[in-house]
């Protein structure tokens, strides 16, 4: 199976439902002349044309606006953010219209859209720019929140989201673009809302998405040497939520981590907590453990910045505090 | 001032012209209804009436053709929902919360759509649907169809980010829309030159390159002829348009306000220039209309808004399982 870049991988998505479908048009920031800020729209603008690869200015909120419109008016547009961190500027647009149309006009407009940008830090970037903000998202009903971890997924899960009739927030990240990983040559599709089983393991559930999947499972390799094996969960898409995948592992290894990059107040790490907590309350052996993101906004010294993410050490740490060692 | 229009009506059928007065009657009275049933506590939350209003909507929208075009409205929008066409027995249920209502009893006063009729909307945000009605204009210029949005705000929004925004972005898109602020002089309770560094907002678009004009949006002619030049220049040469239609509301913000922040005489001297009374004297006076054919179609109108209030009131409540349905489509 050719290895291709999780760029490549969420490139070729687009490509690939574009060609499909007309109704398929790209808006955001320079996506179209300058093939994209972090060149996933690579080549776009020269295969499809300036109508339906179109560059904005720097108006998160009219361009997102006027995405939303496009989708009630029978478009699929897929709106990129240069990332989330911008997308705070068209806040409004996604809660109060895409998020909320077809409630509040009671199933008469639909908003079938894709926001999809970088998510959550980088590397030296500081506070403003190195937010990972799945937690906002998540929060509001009407939408759908897809955080991939793998070019394979990212691919599969893209195209789903575009053929979606729902609004969906895509999160990608700056870090994960030059990531490599198998993906097949042809179509394939992974339905939104299906967590799944990164790693099996028989002792403790580690359920994590997006970018510290990579961190766990160099977790989960030391730890093999000392005898200890991680089952991972990639939650994959954050809403809808696949509970019953996460609920079946921690009913198999009765212990249960929950690895988030977003800060811990309100967060998934604390509401899968929660829930694992609640549903499996009989089969835990001891309480769920979390590991998010410091409680701070990011700072731009390299070792602070490191020390306010997830990391190998604190998931060897939260497992071993589950396993009482 | 707004530009004044000369009247020639001979140059428009009897039956458009008749068709204008009497929509702005049934808006006028269904207004009045609502307002008597809120009254009543039959109608809850935000109630935006339209009263003194009705020329801008049915001027403008009878310059347009639904078939192909589009309407976006604020939150005052039950004139717009009227003038497109939608049933007001849907509207009145809509405002009693009840499953007939055009929003399933989810949306309210707020929340008027008709899509089969084009009417999008209704938006409960201030100037949150300026850039959607763009994009649906984006729409039709993608897909290379003849249509023209209207996008309907008012004084309020104009000074919105998004508002701004989106004219950029509609001039360098040449998006085929129309924004049209009505402005009533008062955003809630604040007279308009207070917050607003120019007091033409015809001269708003100018930064983007996009035609303005100020209309009496007391007169639905001149409404009308505004509304047909800027959505014909919009549809053939892709220009979008802006149009200030300056209009009066004669009840408060919405029915929490007794609009003491003007006078008395303020009111009456917009109440002597009511559009649905200009427009029946002026008919009278060229011979289109009698005080007989004027009082049987008020009737007409009084007797759909009761058939209205009665369908409202016949409509059931939504059942508690419709609470999860909506949230997100297959």
């Amino acid at each position: 199976m050719p290895k291709i870049t999780f760029r490549e991988a969420l490139r070729q998505a687009m490509d690939e439902e574009m060609a499909r479908d007309e109704d398929v048009i790209l808006l955001g920031e320079e996506v179209a002349l300058y093939n994209g800020a972090y060149k996933v729209s690579k080549g776009l603008y020269e295969k499809y044309g300036e109508s339906r690869v179109i560059d904005t200015p720097i108006t998160e909120e009219g361009f997102t606006g006027i995405g939303i419109g496009a989708a009630v008016a029978g478009l699929r547009p897929i709106v990129e953010w240069m990332t989330l961190n911008f997308s705070i500027q068209a806040l409004d647009q996604v809660i109060n219209n895409a998020a909320k149309m077809l409630y509040m006009s009671g199933g008469q407009l639909s908003v079938p859209i894709v926001f999809r940008g970088p998510n959550g830090p980088a590397e030296y970037l500081s506070s403003q720019h190195s937010q990972a903000l799945q937690t906002i998202y998540t929060h509001i009903p009407g939408l759908k929140v897809v955080s991939p971890a793998t070019p394979y997924d990212a691919k599969g899960l893209l195209k789903s989201a575009i053929r979606d009739n729902n609004p969906v927030v895509f999160m990608e990240a700056e870090m994960m673009y030059s990531w490599e990983g198998e993906v097949p040559e042809g179509e394939y599709l992974i339905p939104l809302g299906k967590a799944d089983v990164k790693r099996q393991g028989k002792d403790v559930s580690v359920v994590t998405y997006a970018k510290p999947l990579r961190v766990v499972q160099e977790a989960a390799r030391r730890l093999a040497g000392q005898g200890i094996e991680l089952e991972i969960i990639d939650l994959r898409t954050l809403r809808p939520l696949d509970t019953q995948t996460v609920f079946a592992s921690v009913q198999k290894t009765n212990r249960c981590v929950v690895v988030d990059e977003a800060w811990p107040v309100c967060g998934m790490a604390s509401y899968v907590g929660y829930l694992v907590a609640h549903h499996c309350f009989d089969d835990l052996d001891a309480p769920v453990e979390t590991v998010t993101g410091e409680d701070v906004p990011m700072p731009y010294n390299h070792t602070l910045e490191l020390a306010a993410q997830p990391s190998v050490e604190k998931v060897i740490n939260a497992v071993k505090k589950v396993m009482y060692l | 001032m707004p530009e004044q229009t000369t009247k020639q009506l001979k140059n428009y059928k009897k039956d458009f012209l008749s068709g204008l007065l009497r929509t702005m009657l049934l808006i006028r009275r269904f207004e009045e209804n609502a307002s008597k049933m809120y009254g009543l506590k039959k109608i809850g939350g935000f109630l935006h009436l339209y009263i003194g209003e009705e020329a801008v909507a049915v001027g403008a929208i009878s310059a347009v053709d639904l078939k192909r075009d589009y309407v976006f409205a604020a939150y005052r929008d039950h004139g717009h929902a009227i003038a497109c066409g939608a049933d007001p027995n849907v509207l009145m249920a809509e405002l009693y919360a009840k499953i007939d209502g055009c929003s399933r009893g989810k949306g309210g006063s707020m929340h008027m759509f008709d899509a089969e009729k084009h009417m999008m909307g209704g938006n409960g945000i201030v100037g949150a649907h300026i850039p959607v009605a763009a994009g649906c204009a984006l729409k039709i210029k993608y897909k290379k169809e003849d249509g023209v949005v209207l996008c309907f705000f008012g004084d309020g929004a104009i000074h919105q980010g998004s508002f701004h925004e989106t004219l950029n972005m509609a001039s360098i898109l040449k998006l085929p829309i129309v924004f049209i602020c009505e402005n009533n002089q008062y955003g809630m309770g604040t007279y308009y030159e207070r917050v607003s560094s120019v007091h033409d907002f015809s001269v708003m678009g100018g930064s983007y390159g996009i035609p303005g004009k100020q209309v009496d949006g007391m007169d639905v002619l001149a409404v009308y002829e505004a509304v047909k030049e800027a959505a014909e220049r919009a549809r053939k040469e892709r220009i979008p348009g802006l149009l200030e239609i300056k209009t009066y509301r004669y009840r408060g913000h919405s029915m929490s306000d007794p609009a003491k922040y003007r006078t008395k005489e303020e009111l009456d001297s917009y109440k002597k220039q009511d559009p649905i009374l200009i427009l029946k004297e002026e008919l009278t006076a060229g011979g289109l209309l009698d005080d007989k054919t004027y009082k049987q179609w008020d009737d007409a109108c009084k007797k759909q808004v009761k058939n209205a209030v009665d369908f409202a009131e016949q409509s059931k409540e939504p059942p508690l399982e419709t609470l999860y349905e909506d949230v997100l489509i297959e």
